[in-house]
């Protein structure tokens, strides 16, 4: 057999790398360039070495808001998980009713990321909103643009209304996936609801699972959208997630070297935590 | 262990059946004896998946009875019934080993665990699974994994009935023969009652002692394989078994003993009495034709028009009157006359079939 060796095919991937190298690879680059300089306005840079990154690490600002991050994705990831799994066991998994469950579990996914922050800040308005009146009206003292507890539970309700659908219909295409006759054997080995759950259902979800998981878990990471129209990071810091400080420091503040190295710490913090996620769900595959 | 005995059984899968193309299993009455080793046969979509849910309890039969030892069981759900089944694909638990696979019917039954443990590991090693025991089941090949399966069911001392749903589709051509000869074996040895649903008639032939022949939701024949070979009730058990097929041979009418084929008379075993109006047909299997000798009178003048060697005979295929194909088997050092060939039929193997059915036996096919 003679190699065939086509160099015109290179030609073929070159719109990609521009296209990459463009939206993102220049602009981490360039991050990493403000990160290491100090620079005092009219365009001149000097040589700052790692003290940004120093400042960043040491700052209590920055931990605050790293724990409020990790806080938030831990809760959603800790109710939408489950919940997901849940709503997926429940759906039909035959007939007519099946594209009605699908479209409507599909509904909050198409939603603008800034609507659903608008949607959810008017029906949490305690004088006005719907769910803010009927909370009030049960006796609860509900209002959450003055109470951090507030605002953090409309905060976590929002995202689990926005993106539990996401889970369930990864849940649900791992379900429909596993044969009928593991369901059948499992009838004649006399497994219990649960045992079908536990060593058939979840086995066969998981790698779907897997990926609903590391989805859910850098994209609520990375969320700057709905809290900073439904909150704004607010009453007082109490919902400032990372991306919100991140783009107060930067474009608030205009620090592009504390910034840009706070970016860098961020995106290394959802590379590392996304690879021990995937390590640990992964670790029994294949062996 | 039991007799099952299906009764005056009918299946649709549609609402409500009315033609009779509506019906997956035609009516039908099998009885199936305590520790026999049946086999399942017929093409795809004959209905032998359907009957084999029916008897395991995953379809409820639309109409008709299910019994165990003369008890109904038709409304029972699989677990009550005391039935095991390999599926076509290897069901196993994958996040299990092997051992816990195995124990995993015995636990969900409360059985304890040394008990659990002992019948485990002789199961294990009649199935030759002792050396994996304690390695995850997901590792396994195919066949392991249809061993696991299968021990499922061998665990448990209840079970009524095994049944196989076609469980070598997924296995490698050289480890058939072995898994197939492992049943078998195992099948002596246990003296269960054992199903064995396939369209391989190498299987089914070489597994059962009785073959059950379905075809278009009916059964055709019951029978042990010489039956099948040597007096199919049915042209279609003719052509399906055997290879190559049952000649079956346009017939324009009798003439006493003797059935008129392109103009000649044939001797036939089962001459019809009566009712000739019916279409008939005569069958004859390519092993029980064979060439007239050069002196002999006679025979059926045909032209070869093609000869095949497959190794220990060769398939010399024929034309009567230049349209009618017959097909014939010829030993290795028979010759094959160059001009003036006649077939000539042996007389006990050559039958009458009326509108597909054998004459003289009786159509509905039950046992």
């Amino acid at each position: 057999m003679t190699k065939t060796v086509n160099q015109k095919a290179w030609l073929f991937v070159l719109p990609v790398l521009i296209l990459v190298a463009f939206n993102a690879f220049i602009p981490l680059m360039t991050v990493v360039n403000y990160s290491v300089q100090e620079t005092f306005g009219d365009n001149t840079f000097f040589w700052a070495g790692l003290m940004w990154f120093e400042d960043v690490l040491h700052s209590p600002r920055f931990h605050d808001a790293l724990l409020r991050q990790l806080t938030f994705t831990f809760t959603i990831l800790a109710i939408e998980i489950p919940l997901g799994v849940a709503i997926a066991l429940t759906m039909p998994r035959r007939g007519v009713w099946v594209p009605v469950c699908l479209v409507t579990m599909a509904l909050p996914l198409l939603i603008p990321w800034n609507v659903v922050g608008a949607i959810w800040n008017i029906f949490a308005l305690p004088d006005i909103g719907l769910l803010g009146q009927v909370l009030n009206g049960l006796g609860f003292d509900y209002n959450f643009t003055r109470q951090p507890g507030a605002a953090w539970f409309t905060l976590i309700a929002m995202d689990v209304w926005h993106w539990t659908s996401l889970v369930v219909l990864l849940a649900y295409a791992g379900l429909v996936s596993i044969p009928d006759a593991f369901y059948q054997a499992a009838k004649i080995d006399g497994a219990s609801g649960w045992a079908i759950f536990r060593y058939i259902q979840l086995p066969k979800m998981k790698r779907v699972l897997t990926i609903a998981v590391l989805l859910r878990f850098m994209d609520s990471f990375n969320i700057y959208t709905e809290p900073f129209v439904l909150t704004g990071g607010g009453p007082g810091n109490s919902t400032t997630l990372l991306s919100i400080d991140l783009v107060k420091v930067a474009l608030g503040q205009f620090d592009l070297g504390p910034a840009a190295a706070m970016s860098l710490i961020y995106f290394l913090i959802v590379l590392l935590l996304s690879w021990v996620f995937y390590t640990l769900m992964m670790r029994n595959e294949d062996s | 262990m039991a007799t099952i005995t299906l009764s005056a059984l009918r299946h649709s899968y549609e609402p409500d059946p009315s033609r009779d193309e509506d019906w997956a299993l035609k009516r039908l009455d099998v009885a199936w004896q305590d520790g026999g080793a049946y086999a399942l046969l017929g093409p795809s979509g004959c209905g032998k998946t359907t009957l084999l849910n029916i008897i395991s309890g995953l379809v409820r039969p639309t109409e008709g009875r299910v019994l165990f030892d003369g008890r109904d069981v038709t409304d029972r759900p699989p677990d009550q019934r005391h039935i095991a089944q390999v599926f076509q694909f290897p069901v196993i638990y994958d996040t299990m080993t092997v051992r816990q696979n195995l124990a995993f019917p015995l636990r969900n039954r409360g059985v304890d665990a040394a008990t659990i443990r002992d019948r485990v590991e002789e199961i294990a090693a009649m199935l030759e699974l002792t050396d994996r025991l304690d390695r995850r089941a997901k590792g396994l090949t195919a066949d392991g994994k249809q061993k696991i399966s299968l021990g499922r069911g061998l665990v448990r001392d209840d079970v009524n009935v095994i049944m196989f749903d076609e469980p070598l589709t997924v296995i490698d051509p050289h480890l058939k023969w072995q898994l197939r000869s492992k049943l078998k074996e195992l099948h002596q040895r246990v003296g269960r009652t054992m199903i064995y649903v396939t369209h391989d008639q190498t299987e089914a032939l070489t597994f059962a002692d009785q073959v059950v022949v379905m075809n278009m939701g009916q059964v055709v024949q019951v029978g042990t394989p010489v039956d099948l070979f040597e007096r199919p009730r049915h042209t279609f058990v003719g052509h399906f078994i055997g290879s190559p097929g049952m000649n079956v041979l346009p017939c324009e009418g009798l003439d006493g003993r003797h059935a008129l084929v392109g103009g000649h008379a044939v001797a036939v075993a089962n001459p019809d009495p009566g009712a000739p109006a019916r279409h008939m047909e005569v069958g004859v299997r390519p092993e029980f034709v064979a060439f007239a000798e050069p002196g002999e009178a006679g025979g059926l003048p045909v032209a070869v028009t093609r000869v095949r060697d497959a190794g220990r005979y060769r398939i010399a295929d024929t034309r009567l009157n230049g349209t009618v194909p017959i097909t014939v088997l010829v030993d290795e050092d028979t010759p094959i006359p160059a001009e003036d060939a006649r077939l000539v039929f042996h007389p006990d193997h050559t039958r009458l079939y009326a509108d597909g059915w054998m004459v003289g036996a009786q159509p509905g096919g039950a046992a």
